[in-house]
C-alpha cells in the first residue's frame, strides 16, 4: 500500500492556496468600467499603441458586435473600450477554464488509455493500471468543476461563450448575428447543458464501473469480472469517441461559433492522449523513485515514452493537417481563425509546435534516452507546457483577444489545479494496492521486456 | 591457412540458444551461427555488438530534408518565384506549409532506401551472390554453430559440443580468410 506522504500533501496544498490567492487576485484586478480601462491603456500606452483599430478589427469575427461597432466608429469612441473591457472582464474566468480543462482532459485520456489497455488486452501494462486508476481519479473532481464552469457561463456570469448571448440570435435585436442563430439549434443552452452532462455522467459511469470490478476482480480472483472490464471497456470506447469529439466542439470550438473544422475532435483528442500518457508516465517515476513499484521496469518507461513520442507526432500531423489545409486555401470564413493565432499569439503558436513535436522527437527518438528517467521527465515537462499552451492558444483568441498575457491569473490558476490534481491522484492512489494482483495478464506484464 | 572448424546440429532454438552460452563460457570461438528464423537473445548471447543502423537511418533522413529544402527552395524561390494560385513565393519560410509533405516524403525516402541499402552492402547481400550456406537444413529446421577448434584437439571439443545438447558433429577444413 501506499502511503501519501505528508510533504505531498503539503506541496499540494501550498499550490491550491497560492494557486486560489492568484486566482482572485485575477478577479479583483479586473476593471469594473470603460474609465478604468482608459486609464489601465492610457499608462501603459506602448503596449497597444496604434492597436486601436486593429484590435477591433481582427476580432470583428469572434464578436459580432464588437464588429459592428467596428464599423460605426472605427477609432475613439467608447466602442472599442467596451471590447477591450469585455476581454479584461473575460480574462481570469478564461485563465481558469483553460487550468480546468487542461487536467480535466489529462484525466480523461489517461481513461481512454486505461480502456483501450483492456480492450486490446495488452500484456505489458497492467502493473501500470492502478497508477492508471489514480490518475483518472480525478475525473470526478474535474469534470464537475467544468460543468460548474459551463453552468455559470450559462448563467451569464462570464461572456466566455459568446453564442450564449441572447441577442445574438434575436433578429430584432440590432445585435442579430445570423450565422450565430442558423447554429442556434445546436447551440442553445439547455441542450449544451443536457449534452454536457450525458459525456460527463458516461466517462464517470465507466470510470467507477472499471474501478469497481477492478478492485472486485483482485478480492474475488474471479476471471468473469475481467470479461466484464473488457467489455465495458470496449463500450466506452465507442461512446468516448463519440463524446469526446462532440464535447470538442462544445466545449473549445464554439468559442469561435463562426469558425468551424472538421477534424478538431481528433486534434483535441491526440493533444488529450500526449498528456495523459505523460502524466502515466511520470506519475509512474515518481513512485518507483520512491520504492513503491518494484514490478516496473525500464521497459514500461521505454513503451510509455513511445506512446508519448508517437502520440506527439500524431498530434503534429493532426496540427498541421488542419493549417496546412486552411492555410492553403484561404478561405476568408476559415482563415481568420489562424489569422488572429499567427497576428496574436505568434510565439505562443508557433512555440508550442517546437515544444510538441521538435523536442519530443529529438529527445525521445534515441532508445536508450527512452529508459533513462531523467530524459522521459524533461520531455514529459516540455510536452506538458506545449499542451497547456495548446488550450490557451484554443481558448484565448477568441475569449481575450489582443488582451491576452500570461500572468497573475493564469500561473494561479494552473497551480491551484496542479495542486488540486496532485491531491487527489496521489490520494486515490494510497485507497488501493498498487499492483491488480488478480490480472490474468500480470505475469506476463511482470517479465515484460522490450 | 586452413583452418578447422566443427559444425556442431541443434533441432531446438532453446537449445542453442544455452548451447551458444556454454561455448562461450568454455572460452570456445564461435565462428558463426545459421538458423532458419530469428532467434530472440541471440546475439546477445553470442555477444554481438548492438547494430548502428538506426543512427545510419536517421542521418540519411538529414540529407533527404536537405535535399527537398535545397531542391524547393531553389527552384520555387529563387530560380523562377512565379504567382502560382497567389502562394507567397517571396522567401522559403511563408511558402513553407506547401513543401512540408514533399519535405516529409523526401526525409522517408532517404532514410528508408538508403538504410535497407546500407543493410544490403553491410551483409554482402546482392543477386547472384553465392550462398553461403554450410548446411541445407538449417535454412528449414536445423540450427547450426560454427565452433572454431583453434588450438584444443578435436575430441575435446566433440565431447564438449556434444554435451550441450548438439544432434550432429562435422569437422570441417576450412580455407580460411579471417
Amino acid at each position: 500500500m501506499y502511503t501519501l506522504p505528508n510533504k505531498l500533501k503539503l506541496f499540494a496544498i501550498i499550490f491550491m492556496v497560492v494557486g486560489a490567492l492568484g486566482m482572485i487576485g485575477g478577479f479583483l484586478a479586473v476593471p469594473a468600467d470603460v474609465e478604468e480601462v482608459k486609464t489601465m491603456m492610457a499608462s501603459h500606452d506602448d503596449g497597444h499603441g496604434g492597436g486601436h483599430g486593429d484590435a477591433t478589427a481582427a476580432h470583428g469575427d469572434g464578436h459580432g458586435e464588437a464588429g459592428a461597432h467596428a464599423g460605426e466608429d472605427a477609432h475613439g469612441g467608447d466602442a472599442h473600450y467596451e471590447h477591450v473591457l469585455g476581454q479584461l472582464q473575460n480574462r481570469p474566468w478564461a485563465a481558469v477554464y483553460v487550468a480546468c480543462f487542461f487536467f480535466m482532459m489529462i484525466a480523461l485520456g489517461a481513461l481512454a488509455f486505461y480502456a483501450i489497455q483492456y480492450a486490446a488486452q495488452a500484456g505489458w501494462s497492467p502493473v501500470l493500471f492502478r497508477v492508471m486508476e489514480g490518475i483518472t481519479a480525478y475525473l470526478p473532481v474535474g469534470t464537475v468543476i467544468l460543468f460548474v464552469l459551463l453552468l455559470l457561463s450559462t448563467l451569464h456570469f462570464n461572456h466566455l461563450f459568446h453564442w450564449m448571448d441572447a441577442d445574438l440570435v434575436n433578429p430584432d435585436s440590432d445585435k442579430f448575428d445570423k450565422i450565430i442563430a442558423g447554429k442556434s439549434g445546436f447551440l442553445n443552452t439547455p441542450f449544451f447543458l443536457i449534452r454536457a452532462g450525458i459525456f460527463i455522467l458516461g466517462w464517470n459511469l465507466y470510470r467507477a464501473i472499471s474501478r469497481k470490478y477492478s478492485l472486485k476482480l483482485d478480492e474475488t480472483n474471479d476471471p468473469a469480472y475481467f470479461k466484464k472490464l473488457f467489455k465495458f471497456s470496449a463500450g466506452f470506447l465507442v461512446f468516448f469517441i463519440v463524446t469526446e469529439s462532440m464535447m470538442s466542439w462544445d466545449w473549445i470550438m464554439s468559442f469561435d461559433p463562426h469558425w468551424f473544422s472538421t477534424l478538431f475532435g481528433w486534434y483535441v483528442f491526440a493533444g488529450m492522449m500526449v498528456c495523459a500518457i505523460t502524466v502515466i508516465a511520470m506519475v509512474t517515476m515518481v513512485l518507483k523513485s520512491q520504492g513503491y513499484l518494484e514490478f516496473v521496469n525500464d521497459s514500461h518507461i521505454h513503451d510509455l515514452a513511445k506512446f508519448m513520442f508517437g502520440f506527439s507526432i500524431f498530434w503534429t500531423y493532426l496540427w498541421f493537417s488542419q493549417f496546412m489545409l486552411i492555410w492553403y486555401s484561404n478561405i476568408p470564413e476559415e482563415v481568420t481563425y489562424f489569422v488572429t493565432r499567427i497576428e496574436d499569439f505568434n510565439l505562443l503558436f508557433f512555440g508550442m509546435v517546437v515544444m510538441n513535436f521538435v523536442f519530443p522527437l529529438l529527445i525521445l527518438m534515441n532508445s536508450d534516452y527512452k529508459r533513462v528517467n531523467l530524459f522521459v521527465i524533461m520531455a514529459g515537462i516540455i510536452i506538458l507546457a506545449g499542451h497547456y499552451i495548446d488550450v490557451f492558444v484554443m481558448v484565448m483568441p477568441s475569449a481575450v483577444g489582443t488582451s491576452w498575457y500570461i500572468g497573475m491569473p493564469e500561473i494561479g490558476a494552473l497551480m491551484f489545479f496542479f495542486g488540486l490534481f496532485v491531491f487527489v491522484v496521489f490520494t486515490a492512489l494510497t485507497k488501493a494496492p498498487l499492483l491488480a494482483k488478480a490480472n490474468p495478464l500480470l505475469k506476463e506484464s511482470k517479465q515484460f521486456h522490450y | 591457412m586452413a583452418s578447422k572448424v566443427i559444425h556442431a546440429l541443434y533441432t531446438d532454438d532453446d537449445i542453442l540458444l544455452n548451447a551458444v552460452k556454454e561455448t562461450r563460457k568454455a572460452h570456445y570461438h564461435i565462428e558463426e551461427v545459421y538458423t532458419p528464423f530469428p532467434v530472440h537473445g541471440l546475439e546477445k548471447a553470442m555477444g554481438l555488438a548492438d547494430t548502428r543502423i538506426a543512427i545510419c537511418s536517421f542521418l540519411y533522413g538529414l540529407v533527404g530534408l536537405s535535399v527537398a529544402i535545397t531542391m524547393m527552395n531553389f527552384i520555387m524561390i529563387e530560380d523562377w518565384p512565379q504567382n502560382i494560385g497567389g502562394k507567397p513565393s517571396f522567401s522559403y519560410i511563408e511558402n513553407m506549409p506547401a513543401f512540408v509533405p514533399i519535405m516529409f516524403e523526401m526525409t522517408v525516402f532517404f532514410a528508408a532506401h538508403l538504410m535497407v541499402i546500407t543493410f544490403y552492402m553491410r551483409s554482402k547481400l546482392w543477386p547472384f551472390k553465392k550462398a553461403e550456406n554450410p548446411d541445407v537444413r538449417t535454412t528449414d529446421d536445423h540450427f547450426l554453430m560454427e565452433v572454431d577448434l583453434g588450438g584444443h584437439s578435436a575430441e575435446e571439443v566433440s565431447k564438449f559440443l556434444t554435451g550441450t545438447g548438439a544432434t550432429e558433429l562435422k569437422i570441417v577444413e576450412k580455407e580460411s580468410d579471417h
